[in-house]
C-alpha cells in the first residue's frame, strides 16, 4: 500500500534506466538526506557525530572504495587501510608545503596519489589471479605500513611519529584542527561523502560498472569481447584507491585530528572494512553503507546498550565480545546470506510492496 | 570518412583462410595441418566426432589459442598470433559451448556488455552519467533492444541470466555476440541441449541472422540435420585432421566422414 | 590463460625450452661477469649505489663466513617453523579445499590453552593430552557450525568464512586468557635449554639447543604426516576428498568424519607449532602475525603439496634472513615485515601456480 510501482511508468530509456526508478525511493533518498544534513547537527550531542557518525563516513567511503574493487570487479584486496593511509599522508604533506591552498582541495588531491598507487600494485593483477592476488595487496598493506613508519619525511620529521593536523579553514570557518568544530567537520565530510558516492552510483550503473561486473564473471568472455582487462583492473584499482585515499585523509583530518600509522592503518583495519563490505553485500553500494553503520556501530552499541538495558559490561569485555560478534556474525551472513545486509534490504523492500498481502 | 583499414568484400570473396594450421599441447596434437576457408556471407559448418579438435579451431581463430604452426588470415590480413581482445575488434565475435555468460548480471546489461566496443564516452563523462554518457547509455539500448525484440526475449530482459533455462540462456548468449556487429559469428555447439523446438527457434534466428544482417557464420554442431538444412558449406575434422571439404551432400556422401562417424577400425 | 607456445614456423636449432630455462641463470651471470669488470676497474666502489646494493652484501657474506652461517642457520630454523605453520594450511585445503586463515589464531589458542592450563596447576603432560583434546572439540565444533553448512559454497565465501572464525577466536580467547604475554612452559616439556658455540671460518656460530629441537621435532612431524598420507587408509581417504568431495562421497567416504580428523590433525600441528613459537619469544596474539609469513611460503609451495610447504619456508625462511641482515640496512631495517612477500611476488609473476602448484588451465 505504501510502496507501490502501479502507475509509475516509464515512457524513455532514460527514465527506465534511471537508478532510483520508483518515486518511494527517491523520496525515501531525500529523506535520509535531510535527516544527514539537517537533523543529525541540529539534534545529536557532539560525541554522537564524533565517535559514530564522523567514523561511519569515514569507513563507508572506504568500504564504497573497496566494494568497487572487490564485489563489482571481484579482485579480493587486503590492502585498503594501506591506501587509506597513503591518501592521508599524501594530504599531510601536500598541505604542509602548501599551506595557501584549501584543504578540500588537497583531500581530493591525495586521492589521486592513491590512486596512482593502487594501480601499481594491481599491476600484477594480470598475471595473477583470485586468491594470490589477495596475496599480493597484502603485500602493499605491509610494504606501505612500514613505509609510514621508517621514513620520516611522511610525517614531517615529528617527534611523535605522527600526523599532527594543522587547523585549515573554508570560507574563513575553522574545518580542522583543534579549533574546528565538530558539527562543522561532519558537514563537510558528509558533503564530500555524498558527493563521492554519487560519481560512484553514476560509474557503476553505467558502461564502466558493466566492464567490471563482466570481468568479475567471466573474464576470459570478457576479454574476448574486446575488453582490454589490465586497463579494467587497474581503472578499478585506481577508483577503489581514490576513494580509499580520500577516506585516510578524511579519517585523519576530519575525524581524528592526527593519527598514528601503526594505530589506523595496520592489517586489522583492512579486515574490519572487507568485513563492513561482506556483511553489508558484495557489488551493492547501498550495502557498503550498511556494513560500515554496522560494524562502526557495534562497539558503541555494546559498550553503552548493554549495560542501558541492564547487562553489566566491562571495557575490555566489551572488546573481545566486539570480536566474537564480528567474526560470529560474518559467518552467520556467510551461511544465510552471502549477499549480505544489502539482500535482505532487497527482500524486505520486496514485501513492502505487497503489504499487506504476504505475497 | 576514414578510409577502412579492411578491404571492403562482397559477398563469396574469402573472408577468413585457415592455412595449414596445426596446434599442440606438449605432446598432444589438436589440430595438424588444417587447411580451409570461410567465404563471405555464408554459413559455414565444422563438424566431426569428439575430440576431432573443433572447438581448438575456433579457439585458434578467436585468438585464445595460438597455433604452433600455420597462419590465419582475417579480412585480407595475415597474422600468426592475436590476443582475443583484438580479434573482438577485427569484427569477431564467438559464443561458447558451455553458456559463458556474465551470471552476475541481467539479460540486458549482458547483451549491453556486448556493445562494450561501441562505447566509447570517456571515463569523464561517465563519473556524471547525465549528458553524454546518458545520451549514448540510450543509443546503444536502441540496438539492444532491436536485437532483444528480435530473439524474442522481452520478457526476461531485467532477469538475472543466471536463473534463466538453459535454452533461453544460449540465445541470450547469442544476443550479446550479436550486439557485437560482427563480421564473423562462431557459435560452438548453438543448439546443444535443446528440445525440437528450441533447435527449430535457433534455426530460424542464426538463418535470419546471416539472412537480414548478412553475418558469415562458422558453427560447430553435431546435429546432422540441422547441419545439413543450414550450412552453405562444411568442413569435416578427425583427430585433428580435415578429411572432407565441401557441400553439404557431397560431404554427406563421403566415405571417410561415414567412416569417422561409424567408427571404422584403421 | 594458454600458454604462448612456440610460434616459430621452423624447427629452431636448439629445443625452445631449453634456451627459456637457460635465460634466468645466464642473465644472472651477465650482470655477476659485469660487476666483477665494474669492481676491477674500479669505476665502482663503497659508497657508489649499486656497489652497496649489489656487491657490497655479497662481499661481507665473504668476508664473515662465521656471520653468513649464523644466518643461514638462524634462516633454517625459521623456514622449519614457517614451514609447520605451512603445513597446517595445506592439511586442510588438501582436505577441503578451504584456506583456512584461522591457522594462525588457532597456533596462539592451542599454545594458550596449554599455558593456561599449566598456570591453573594442571602438570605439564598433561595439559599437553587436554590441549589436544581442546583442539580435537575445536575442529569438531567447525565441521558442524562453519564447514556443513557452507559445503556448497564457493571458496572465496569459505575462505572469508575462517577470517570470520579468526576474530571469533581471537575475542574468545582474549576474554578467557586475558591478553597479556605468557611464558611457554619450556622446562616442563624437558624441551632442551641452553647454547653451544661452534668455532668456524676463524669466527663463531651459535646454536640454540631449542632450535635444534624445533628443527628436529618439526622435520619428524612433517615426516609421519607424510607418511599418513601416503601410506595409510585415512590418509587415501583424505586425498580423494581433496579432489573431490562429490566422488568421495560417492565411494562411500564420510566428509564429515574426514574434516574433522583433518581440522584435528591441522589442530595438533598448531599446537606443536605453537609450542615451538612461543618457546623462542613469548606466547601472545601477535603471534597471530606468523599467519601472515605463512601465505609466501604457501604461494611459492603451492598450497596442496607437503614437500611444496617444507621447500617453501626454507627459501622463505632463509630469504628472509639473508634479505634482513645484508640488504637490509641500506633500507633502514625492518624490512622483514613484507620482504617475504615481495619474494613470492617475484615467483608468481615468473610461475603463476607456485613452485608445486599445478599449473592452471583455463578451460572455455
Amino acid at each position: 500500500m505504501l510502496y507501490r510501482e502501479a502507475g509509475q511508468y516509464k515512457s524513455s530509456y532514460t527514465a527506465d534506466m534511471a537508478v532510483f526508478p520508483l518515486r518511494e525511493d527517491r523520496i525515501g533518498l531525500g529523506i535520509i538526506l535531510l535527516i544527514a544534513f539537517l537533523v543529525i547537527p541540529l539534534v545529536s550531542t557532539p560525541f554522537f557525530i564524533g565517535s559514530v557518525m564522523l567514523p561511519f563516513l569515514v569507513f563507508s567511503l572506504a568500504a564504497v572504495g573497496l566494494n568497487i574493487l572487490t564485489g563489482y570487479t571481484g579482485l579480493l584486496s587486503l590492502g585498503t587501510a594501506g591506501f587509506m593511509g597513503v591518501g592521508a599522508y599524501a594530504c599531510y604533506k601536500l598541505t604542509t608545503l602548501f599551506p595557501g591552498v584549501n584543504i578540500i582541495v588537497w583531500i581530493f588531491v591525495s586521492g589521486f596519489f592513491s590512486a596512482a598507487v593502487g594501480a601499481i600494485f594491481g599491476l600484477p593483477s594480470l598475471r595473477i589471479k583470485g586468491f594470490y592476488l589477495a596475496v599480493a595487496t597484502l603485500a602493499a598493506q605491509f610494504f606501505l605500513q612500514w613505509c609510514f613508519i621508517r621514513i620520516p619525511w611522511l610525517y614531517n620529521y615529528n617527534v611523535s611519529g605522527a600526523i599532527e593536523v594543522p587547523t585549515r579553514t573554508l570560507f574563513g570557518v575553522p574545518i580542522t584542527g583543534p579549533t574546528s568544530s565538530v558539527e562543522t567537520r561532519y558537514l563537510v565530510a558528509l558533503t564530500i561523502v555524498v558527493v563521492l558516492t554519487w560519481f560512484a552510483s553514476n560509474l557503476v550503473h553505467g558502461r564502466v560498472g558493466r566492464m567490471w561486473m563482466a570481468v568479475r564473471d567471466m573474464d576470459i568472455a570478457a576479454e574476448l569481447m574486446g575488453l582490454n582487462l589490465l586497463r579494467t583492473k587497474l581503472l578499478a584499482f585506481a577508483v577503489s584507491s581514490f576513494y580509499a585515499g580520500v577516506a585516510g585523509a578524511l579519517l585523519v583530518f576530519l575525524w581524528l585530528g592526527g593519527a598514528e600509522a601503526g594505530d589506523v592503518f595496520n592489517i586489522r583495519q583492512s579486515f574490519l572494512i572487507l568485513f563492513m563490505v561482506i556483511i553489508g553485500g558484495l557489488g551493492s553500494l547501498i550495502g557498503s553503507f550498511m556494513g560500515a553503520a554496522f560494524i562502526s556501530a557495534l562497539p558503541t552499541i555494546l559498550k553503552f546498550g548493554l549495560p542501558a538495558i541492564g547487562i553489566p559490561i566491562a571495557g575490555a569485555t566489551a572488546e573481545h565480545l566486539n570480536l566474537m560478534v564480528i567474526g560470529g556474525l560474518i559467518i552467520f551472513f556467510l551461511i544465510v546470506e552471502p549477499h549480505g545486509l544489502a539482500r535482505l534490504w532487497q527482500i524486505a523492500k520486496q514485501k513492502l510492496r505487497v503489504w499487506p498481502f504476504p505475497y | 570518412m576514414r578510409a577502412p583499414d579492411h578491404p571492403i568484400l562482397a559477398k563469396g570473396d574469402v573472408l577468413l583462410a585457415v592455412e595449414n594450421v596445426s596446434l599442440g599441447f606438449g605432446g598432444v596434437k589438436a589440430l595438424s595441418d588444417v587447411s580451409f576457408d570461410i567465404r563471405k556471407g555464408e554459413i559455414r559448418a565444422i563438424i566431426g566426432p569428439n575430440g576431432a579438435g573443433k572447438t581448438s579451431m575456433l579457439n585458434c581463430i578467436n585468438g585464445f589459442y595460438h597455433p604452433t604452426d600455420g597462419r590465419i588470415m582475417f579480412q585480407g590480413k595475415t597474422r600468426l598470433k592475436m590476443r582475443p581482445s583484438e580479434a573482438a575488434r577485427g569484427g569477431i565475435a564467438r559464443t561458447f559451448q558451455n553458456v559463458a555468460l556474465f551470471k552476475g548480471m541481467s539479460t540486458l546489461d549482458n547483451i549491453m556488455a556486448g556493445r562494450s566496443l561501441k562505447m566509447k564516452t570517456g571515463f569523464f563523462w561517465q563519473l556524471f552519467r547525465h549528458g553524454p554518457a546518458m545520451r549514448e547509455e540510450v543509443e546503444n539500448r536502441k540496438v539492444v533492444e532491436g536485437i532483444i525484440d528480435f530473439l524474442e526475449i522481452q520478457h526476461i530482459r531485467k532477469v538475472p541470466v543466471g536463473k534463466l533455462p538453459y535454452g533461453l540462456q544460449k540465445r541470450v548468449e547469442l544476443g550479446r555476440a550479436l550486439a557485437m556487429e560482427p563480421q564473423l559469428l562462431l557459435l560452438d555447439e548453438p543448439m546443444a541441449g535443446m528440445n525440437l523446438e528450441e533447435k527449430e527457434d535457433m534455426s530460424r534466428f542464426i538463418l535470419d541472422v546471416n539472412q537480414q544482417f548478412g553475418t558469415t557464420i562458422a558453427l560447430i554442431e553435431h546435429d546432422m540435420g540441422v547441419v545439413m538444412d543450414l550450412s552453405d558449406r562444411v568442413v569435416v575434422l578427425e583427430y585433428g585432421r580435415k578429411i572432407a571439404d565441401g557441400k553439404p551432400e557431397e560431404v554427406k556422401r563421403d566415405q571417410r566422414v561415414i567412416d569417422a562417424y561409424l567408427g571404422v577400425a584403421h | 590463460m594458454a600458454d604462448s607456445a612456440a610460434v616459430a614456423s621452423r624447427k629452431p636449432l636448439i629445443d625452445r625450452r631449453v634456451t627459456k630455462a637457460l635465460r634466468v641463470p645466464l642473465i644472472l651471470a651477465g650482470i655477476a661477469i659485469l660487476l666483477v669488470l665494474l669492481v676491477q676497474g674500479g669505476v665502482i666502489a663503497r659508497g657508489n649505489l649499486v656497489y652497496n646494493v649489489l656487491v657490497d652484501p655479497f662481499v661481507l657474506m665473504v668476508e664473515a663466513p662465521d656471520l653468513l652461517l649464523q644466518t643461514l642457520w638462524e634462516g633454517l630454523v625459521a623456514g622449519v617453523l614457517y614451514a609447520l605453520i605451512a603445513l597446517g594450511f595445506v592439511l586442510i585445503y588438501k582436505a577441503s579445499g578451504v584456506f583456512n586463515f584461522a591457522q594462525g589464531i588457532m597456533v596462539v589458542f592451542a599454545a594458550l590453552t596449554l599455558v593456561g592450563l599449566h598456570e591453573k596447576g594442571v602438570p605439564a603432560f598433561l595439559a599437553l593430552g587436554l590441549a589436544i583434546g581442546v583442539m580435537f572439540l575445536l575442529a569438531v565444533a567447525v565441521e558442524r557450525v562453519v564447514l556443513r553448512p557452507l559445503v556448497n559454497q564457493p571458496d572465496i565465501i569459505l575462505f572469508m568464512a575462517t577470517f570470520g572464525l579468526t576474530y571469533f577466536l581471537v575475542g574468545l580467547g582474549e576474554s578467557i586468557f586475558g591478553g597479556n604475554p605468557k611464558v611457554m612452559i619450556t622446562d616442563q616439556l624437558f624441551l632442551p635449554r641452553g647454547a653451544t658455540d661452534l668455532e668456524v671460518f676463524g669466527g663463531r656460530v651459535t646454536i640454540q639447543h631449542l632450535d635444534v629441537a624445533a628443527a628436529v621435532i618439526a622435520t619428524i612431524m612433517i615426516a609421519v604426516l607424510a607418511v599418513f598420507f601416503q601410506y595409510t587408509r585415512i590418509g587415501r581417504a583424505l586425498r580423494a576428498v581433496a579432489d573431490s568431495h562429490k566422488a568421495a562421497l560417492s565411494v562411500g567416504i564420510s566428509l564429515n568424519q574426514i574434516w574433522v580428523v583433518v581440522w584435528f590433525a591441522a589442530g595438533v600441528v598448531a599446537l606443536v607449532t605453537g609450542i615451538m613459537w612461543g618457546a623462542r619469544s613469548d606466547v601472545s596474539f601477535a603471534l597471530e602475525i606468523i599467519a601472515f609469513k605463512a601465505l609466501p611460503v604457501l604461494i611459492l609451495g603451492g598450497f596442496t603439496s607437503i614437500p611444496g610447504a617444507i621447500i617453501g619456508g626454507l627459501i622463505i625462511g632463509i630469504g628472509e634472513k639473508l634479505g634482513e641482515f645484508y640488504w637490509g640496512p641500506l633500507l633502514g631495517g625492518g624490512i622483514e615485515t613484507w620482504f617475504a612477500y615481495v619474494i613470492a611476488l617475484i615467483f608468481l609473476l615468473f610461475r603463476p601456480q607456485g613452485l608445486f602448484g599445478e599449473k592452471i588451465i583455463e578451460r572455455v
